[in-house]
């Protein structure tokens, strides 16, 4: 081999180069349209989970007194003073109702005394409030007097924090004791393993309803196969809420289903379906099955039958010859559409929304609760960064047990 | 080794028929007998029948009709695993998820021989096809070579009665599957495993075989040793398929104990060997081999002649091609081997060409194919 020479070697540069730019303004559009709609607003979601500026830009000065305190007794009067002169402020500005939120989501059943106390101190003049804001303060409501409540507002007005992810995981920061398990109230961290839990049972029955219909249609001639899976897609042509409303229909109380198995008696009381995590699984099952067949499908397609074939010249029956030499061979499309199914249900929305009721709620739902309802963004922010992590947690766990590269969608 | 097995054969087809639409016989009445240790081709265009005959040896198709019996006992009911029969596919089928080893042990696993057992055999035949080092790789990590030699001893391995393979050199490339071929003879040879062998490629049959069933239409055409295929074809597809043939048209004038004498259209009387003619007054076709038509100068006034145009020449290496044709305008070839006799013609110079009667064959039509 002789090698190049330097003019040779720059003309051979140059024109990887010029294929390089050429490639990458191909992917140019794509590449803005993703960064736009998809990086930037799970930049921004991670980003509010832990940056919460609403009480420091709401009582800036208050925060910077209650630097001071030791967190033991009621804090000193010139903070309470510095306190009440701010509440003052944002009483005639109106703000007051924004405050009286946020210390609620701190320490609950600080809206009503936050409100009042603000009416109250509104009243005073400023000079009044030099000498008698503290005082006004303690007189408002006996809450001002606790410790705990001032522990939460100096927590809550912090620009960036953890406690939302705290929340988040069923835990709480107390003053003393440091982090610990949130006595009252514990729902997250059950409705993670609960969504979990719904997402695997439905990846399961995805696989034992798709696995044998893609081994049939596998075995097909190319243009039945073919049609037969238009009828598999055919359910991707429907709007979701469309297929969602007929599992309603099949599955309430006087729907259907109940109304065939009462008239046929094998049945006296009709059965609760609807708004069941049953009526969530089976009706997501159905929604997510085509992820299951399509990647099954094709990898069968690719195995030749001459495989099962040898195994069974070499003296194997049926039954062993598909266990130990086909099915290995399914792997790489099973775990791919398990892998799809799996990831598509933890975060699945609409349809436990419409026929989970109360039981079939996955943590999306709250995720949506927190965003609409309760106005917490950055709690809803935690969660849904949670389970990012926690998905690719478990894309983690999947590559090192069966290893990402055997995933094979076509 | 036995020409016609006779009584004591070891597999047998009786009137083996195959449909796959209840309207069209695939195979139409195959008889065979195979002698144990044989090595037999089931030759043919595709379409043929030869490849279903073969999957219904194996039970991977059941037959309409007729017997398939191994050991005089009938196999047309047992389970395709349970028929002891090894085999070769074109495409290897290894189990691309198991190791060689693995695949090697797989049919003596089924059979729950002990390991130790199972481990001698193994190295054993690994090194028969030479693949000590590679029994921890792959199949993916071979050669197609390799991969065919592996699969040939995993279809040996467990000391089948007899092992089919189904055009397992059709992957290759030509060099290789020459090596193949060679690698598979040594190996019958070897071990005396009863072979049927399905190709459409006629140099790998007339090398390898002991007998070649020819097939065309679903009918065997004919069965015989490679030299007596091609030196004795039995009727014009015989002649056309294995090697090439130059073919004369013409009448049958007389009838001898095993000779004709052919009135070709050129006016000429030929003297040919009787074939699947033959009755006076029939038409007929003498095929000749390239290379046993020659040159007068070289064979005298001995034998048959014809008279011929030249056309072309071909240089091919070894021999030269030239071609000619008559008058009539039937092509006629003749190889000449590249030496320095090999002569020179210019255009249109009209010459002699000669051959000996015993060289030539007076040939009917295929036989007929019969109807279900």
């Amino acid at each position: 081999m002789s090698a190049l020479t330097t003019t040779e070697a720059g003309q051979a540069a140059s024109a990887r180069s010029k294929k390089r730019l050429t490639a990458f303004l191909f992917v140019v559009p794509l590449l803005a349209f993703i960064l736009l709609t998809f990086v930037a607003p799970i930049g921004s979601m991670l980003w509010r989970s832990v940056h919460h500026p609403a009480v420091a830009e709401l009582i800036p000065l208050t925060l910077v007194e209650l630097q001071r305190w030791d967190g033991h007794a009621i804090p000193d009067e010139t903070t309470l003073n510095v306190f009440a002169l701010e509440l003052h402020g944002l009483a005639k500005q109106r703000l007051s109702g924004k405050l009286s939120e946020e210390l609620n989501r701190a320490y609950t059943g600080m809206s009503s005394v936050v409100k009042s106390s603000a009416r109250r101190i509104g009243r005073l003049k400023i000079e009044q409030l030099e000498s008698q804001g503290a005082e006004t303060l303690l007189q408002a409501h006996r809450n001002w007097s606790k410790a705990e409540v001032w522990y939460a507002i100096k927590r809550a007005g912090q620009i960036y924090t953890y406690d939302y992810y705290l929340t988040a995981l069923d835990l709480e920061l107390h003053p003393e004791q440091g982090i610990q398990v949130r006595e009252d109230t514990q729902i997250y961290l059950q409705l993670y393993g609960k969504t979990l839990n719904m997402a695997l049972v439905i990846t399961l029955f995805c696989a034992l309803l798709g696995y044998p219909l893609a081994y049939y249609l596998s075995g097909l001639p190319e243009n039945r196969a073919n049609l037969l899976l238009v009828l598999v897609l055919l359910p991707f042509w429907t709007s979701l809420l469309v297929r969602t409303t007929a599992w309603i229909a099949l599955l309430q109380t006087n729907g259907v289903i109940n109304s065939f198995l009462l008239s046929s008696g094998l049945i006296g009381q009709p059965i609760e379906m609807l708004y069941t995590s049953f009526a969530t699984i089976i009706a997501m099952t159905h929604i997510l099955l085509p992820f299951m067949i399509l990647p099954l499908y094709s990898v069968m397609r690719g195995i030749d039958p001459s495989y099962l074939r040898a195994a069974m010249s070499l003296g194997a029956k049926p039954i062993p010859a598909f266990a130990r030499i086909y099915f290995p061979m399914t792997l790489p499309g099973l775990s791919a559409g398990a892998l799809l199914v799996f990831i598509i249900s933890v975060g699945y929305y609409i349809t436990p929304a419409l026929v989970g009721g109360t039981d079939g709620q996955m943590i999306s739902n709250i995720i949506a609760f927190h965003m609409q309802r309760s106005n917490n963004w950055e709690l809803a922010a935690a969660l849904g960064s949670l389970l990012l992590g926690l998905i690719l947690v478990l894309y983690w766990l999947y590559d090192r047990f069966v290893g990402a590269s055997n995933i094979k969608l076509g | 080794m036995a020409e016609q097995a006779g009584d004591k054969a070891f597999l047998q087809f009786t009137n083996v028929k195959k449909t796959y639409d209840h309207k069209t016989l695939v195979v139409k009445d195959f008889n065979l007998d195979v002698a144990k240790g044989e090595f037999i081709t089931l030759l043919g265009p595709s379409g043929s029948g030869k490849t279903t005959c073969l999957m219904m040896l194996a039970g991977f198709e059941d037959v309409t009709s007729g017997e398939i019996l191994i050991n005089g006992r009938s196999v047309t009911s047992i389970a395709p695993y349970a028929r002891n029969i090894g085999m070769v596919f074109q495409q290897y089928a290894l189990f691309p998820h198991m190791t060689l080893r693995e695949n090697l042990a797989y049919p003596l696993k089924i059979r729950k021989r002990p390991k130790d057992e199972i481990k001698a055999k193994v190295d054993e035949y690994l090194s028969l096809v030479e693949l000590l080092d590679f029994g921890n790789r792959f199949p993916g990590q071979l050669s197609g070579g390799q991969r065919q030699r592996v699969a040939l001893a995993r279809a040996l391995i467990f000391a089948p009665d007899i092992v089919l393979m189904d055009e397992p050199l059709g992957a290759l490339d030509k060099k290789l599957r020459e090596q193949m071929q060679f690698e598979i003879k040594r190996l019958h040879e070897q071990l005396g495993f009863t072979v049927i062998y399905v190709t459409h490629d006629q140099t790998e049959a007339l090398t390898m075989s002991d007998r070649i069933a020819v097939f065309n239409n679903g009918i065997v055409q004919q069965c015989a040793a490679p030299h007596v295929l091609y030196e004795r074809p039995a009727n014009l597809f015989v002649a056309d398929f294995i090697g090439e043939s130059n073919k004369l048209k013409g009448t049958i004038e007389s009838v001898g104990d095993d000779r004709v004498g052919v009135r070709l259209e050129d006016g000429g009387l030929v003297s040919s060997l009787k074939a699947n003619c033959c009755e006076i007054g029939l038409p007929t076709t003498v095929s000749i081999r390239p290379e046993k038509l020659t040159f007068t100068d070289r064979l005298g006034s001995a034998g048959n002649q014809v008279k011929a145009r030249f056309v072309t020449r071909h240089y091919v290496g070894e021999y030269i091609r030239y071609h000619f044709a008559t008058a009539d305008g039937t092509e006629l070839v003749v190889k000449n081997l590249n030496d320095s006799s090999a002569p020179q013609f210019s255009n249109s110079d009209e010459v002699a060409l000669a051959w000996l009667p015993q060289d030539s064959q007076a040939l009917d039509r295929p036989v007929a194919a019969s109807t279900l």
